[in-house]
């Protein structure tokens, strides 16, 4: 087995070859925020919340999805990527609908608690206020697509620990939704087993238990990880 | 002339206030106009929204009776499951409601009327408000903030929260009463008695001297609706709608909320956003009705408890009858108040209210359903139609406070045409046609939070529409 030694914030930090930026910084306790990042499942770089400078190189680069490499020199708390940290939140918000007060995952929602951490107290940028759908056809789930941020946890959880791969990614640009089967509403899809994995994985109240009102999500962030990894560290019960 | 807007759907109301005064040939006030100028537009937005989270979106509507919106949601939710809830859901949506009639009823008493009546009408405004009637009367604010508090703290105790609990769901509540919470109510009972009885006798008191208002705050025949129990006692949350005349005589009866387009029409004027509900029968304008604490006294045989019905028979000896002017919903707010902790205090011996049984589940079983409930300021409507899965296709809702517009629009007029006369606006008359909507206590107050500082717009105009003076307050 083979170690790379890089610093992260001037603390020398020493890691598996082959482990990414986020997971060395983990190792050494050093948080780096994010939204698509989901224990448990793979990374796909698309909340751009990881983004970090790393000395010699001309563009920021996202902590989920970039290895270490030896000599490495990572700096995760520069005043520029805390502006751009705080400029991304600010999109989300102001790419969606999302409103707080009305909404089922107000008090347990990942992007909530993520503009608290970037001190986003407004967005600087116009709203967008998209029309966009809701399926409530699934007899136990709802999808609210004015509450998703396209971080995709859903559609990875699906297909690689439940294996029914119901989610999926259409279109491109500000058209761009996640899909159900092959974009039929969510209840006339086979492949679903009903598990609820998508709705432990969403971060915000996009996918939900139907018949949730106000605040009444509930978030349980370790239930995934504790799902793929209970056989290999044969820990049944949490 | 007043100014016009069109706007389809005309809608909610909340905030702004603009007032206009007519005036014929000979300088006499000929009409006045309540204009509501502030679009909410809940009944659009809410379209395609699942019916589930309806309460929580619309308790939004108002801060200060969210309650109100939280449980005709609720119910109209409970239509849509077709499921009947459990009898302790019932009784804690109960408390609820009986804590925000106590709570708004006590803001509207305390903090917004009280300083005309203790203060002046004549007062100077500057110091006829909550903090002067603080420095005239600090016992009297400080009991009158603590009752408002007792029921806000029974709000929070059941909902977490005191504004905007999104604790009553379709099929019932989230959680009962906390041994704890119960314990707190009884303990704080004895002193919020004692302020409501200290109100009534001050009130009762001040009453003899306020006769001029009494006839000419609003004292017009009209129709009052509400809702009463089945054997035709005060009610707030459910029973029958009836509808009694000026007489005391009832005009129609067994009513139900299901069939309101049957009794209930809803017309517009291009001056106001709120609409203009009347009863169908007798046409418009002819049909118009009141809601609120005087009409739910005058549709009543009674309250059921001892207190409440005793000062109700003092109310209506004093009146003389069927109280008929507006001036007299400040005095219905009391004893209604009273009712209300003596039904709480009833409630207080229910075990029922710790019962963990408190939420029917079911599917979505009715396309079209229909909630009431009394809110303080009086009946309110939720009128909903969702597709097979439960998204939202239409919502109607009618306003406590837009059922009593005809009649704010003519108790306006009757004070307009009393006090004013010739082509100067004194201050003081500014704020009597300000207290006599203050009398219904409509939502507008309640988001500007300021006692006798409503915005409020008045224009005086001649026969030829030249305005010949115009007064503002912001």
């Amino acid at each position: 087995m083979s170690v790379k030694t890089l610093t992260i914030n001037d603390t020398p930090v020493a890691v598996e070859a082959g482990a990414t930026i986020l997971e060395a910084a983990k190792q050494a306790g050093i948080t780096i925020p994010t939204l698509c990042h989901l224990e448990g499942v793979s990374d796909v770089g698309a909340c751009r919340l990881c983004l970090v400078e790393i000395k010699g190189i001309n563009k920021l680069l996202p902590a989920c999805v970039t290895e270490v490499a030896e000599g490495m020199e990572v700096q995760t708390e520069t005043a520029k990527l805390r502006e751009y940290r705080k400029m991304t939140v600010e999109l989300l918000f102001s790419e969606g609908n999302h409103v707080c007060s009305v909404c089922v995952a107000n008090g347990a929602c990942e992007l909530q608690d993520m503009a608290v951490t970037v001190g986003m107290d407004h967005s600087r940028f116009s709203y967008r206020f998209p029309d966009r759908p809701i399926d409530i056809s699934h007899p136990s789930f709802a999808i609210d697509h004015n509450r998703c941020i396209l971080c995709t946890r859903c559609v990875r959880v699906c297909a690689e620990i439940e294996g029914a791969h119901v989610w999926d990614v259409a279109n491109r640009g500000e058209k761009c939704y996640v899909i159900s089967g092959l974009d039929q509403p969510w209840g006339e899809v086979n492949a679903c087993t009903s598990c609820g994995k998508c709705v432990e994985a969403c971060p915000t109240g996009a996918i939900f238990h139907k018949g949730e009102t106000t605040g009444e999500k509930t978030s349980d962030p370790g239930l995934l990880d504790f799902l793929v990894t209970a056989r290999k560290k044969q820990q049944w019960i949490r | 002339m007043s100014k016009t807007i069109v706007i389809d759907p005309i809608t909610r109301i909340e905030g702004h206030a603009k007032i206009s005064l007519f005036l014929d040939e000979q300088g006499e006030v000929s009409d006045a106009r309540f204009h509501v100028v502030e679009y909410r537009g809940f009944e659009k937005f809410c379209e395609g929204r699942p019916f589930t989270e309806m309460a929580g979106i619309t308790a939004r509507i108002c801060g200060i009776c969210p309650v109100s919106h939280l449980l005709a949601a609720a119910k109209t939710g409970d239509k849509i499951l077709a499921v009947q809830i459990p009898p302790a859901a019932v009784k804690l949506r109960r408390l609820m409601n009986l804590a925000q009639l106590t709570q708004s009823h006590a803001l509207s008493f305390f903090h917004l009327s009280s300083p005309d009546f203790l203060l002046g009408w004549d007062s100077d405004p500057a110091k006829r408000n909550i903090f002067g009637l603080i420095a005239a009367n600090p016992d009297l604010a400080r009991a009158g903030i603590r009752l408002r508090q007792f029921g806000q703290t029974i709000i929070e105790l059941l909902g977490a929260r005191k504004i905007h609990a999104a604790w009553t769901v379709p099929g019932g509540v989230r959680s009962p009463l906390t041994p704890e919470g119960r314990a707190w109510i009884i303990e704080r009972l004895p002193e919020s008695f004692e302020t409501i009885n200290l109100a009534l006798d001050l009130f009762k008191n001040l009453l003899d001297n306020f006769q001029t208002e009494v006839e000419n705050f609003g004292k017009f025949p009209s129709l009052f609706m509400g809702l009463v129990s089945p054997t035709g006692e005060w009610e707030h949350y459910d029973g029958h709608l009836r509808f009694t005349d000026s007489e005391g005589n009832i005009v129609a009866d067994h009513l139900s909320e299901d069939n309101y387009q049957d009794f209930i029409g809803e017309s517009v004027e291009n001056w106001s956003y709120l609409k203009f509900p009347y009863y169908k029968p007798l046409g418009y304008p002819e049909g118009m009705y009141r809601v609120g604490p005087l009409a739910r006294i005058n549709i009543c045989s009674g309250f059921g408890t001892e207190a409440a019905d005793r000062e109700l028979q003092e109310l209506r000896d004093r009146a003389g009858g069927v109280p008929t002017s507006s001036f007299y919903y400040h005095y219905a707010r009391l004893v209604e108040i009273l009712g209300c902790l003596e039904r709480i205090a009833r409630l207080m011996e229910d075990p029922d209210l710790l019962s963990p049984r408190v939420r029917a589940v079911g599917g979505v079983n009715n396309l079209n359903a229909i909630g009431v409930s009394e809110a303080p300021r009086g009946t309110l409507f939720h009128h909903y139609q969702v597709d097979d899965n439960g998204l939202i296709e239409k919502v109607n809702l009618i306003i406590a406070t837009g059922n009593n517009n005809l009649a704010m629009n003519k108790t306006i007029t009757q004070i307009a045409k009393h006090y004013i006369h010739g082509s100067e606006i004194t201050e003081g008359m500014l704020n009597r046609v300000e207290a006599g909507i203050r009398c219904y206590d409509p939502c507008l107050s309640c988001s500007t939070h300021a006692a006798g500082q409503m915005p409020l717009h008045i224009q005086l105009v001649s026969f030829d529409g030249t305005i010949l003076q115009e007064v503002y307050r912001d």
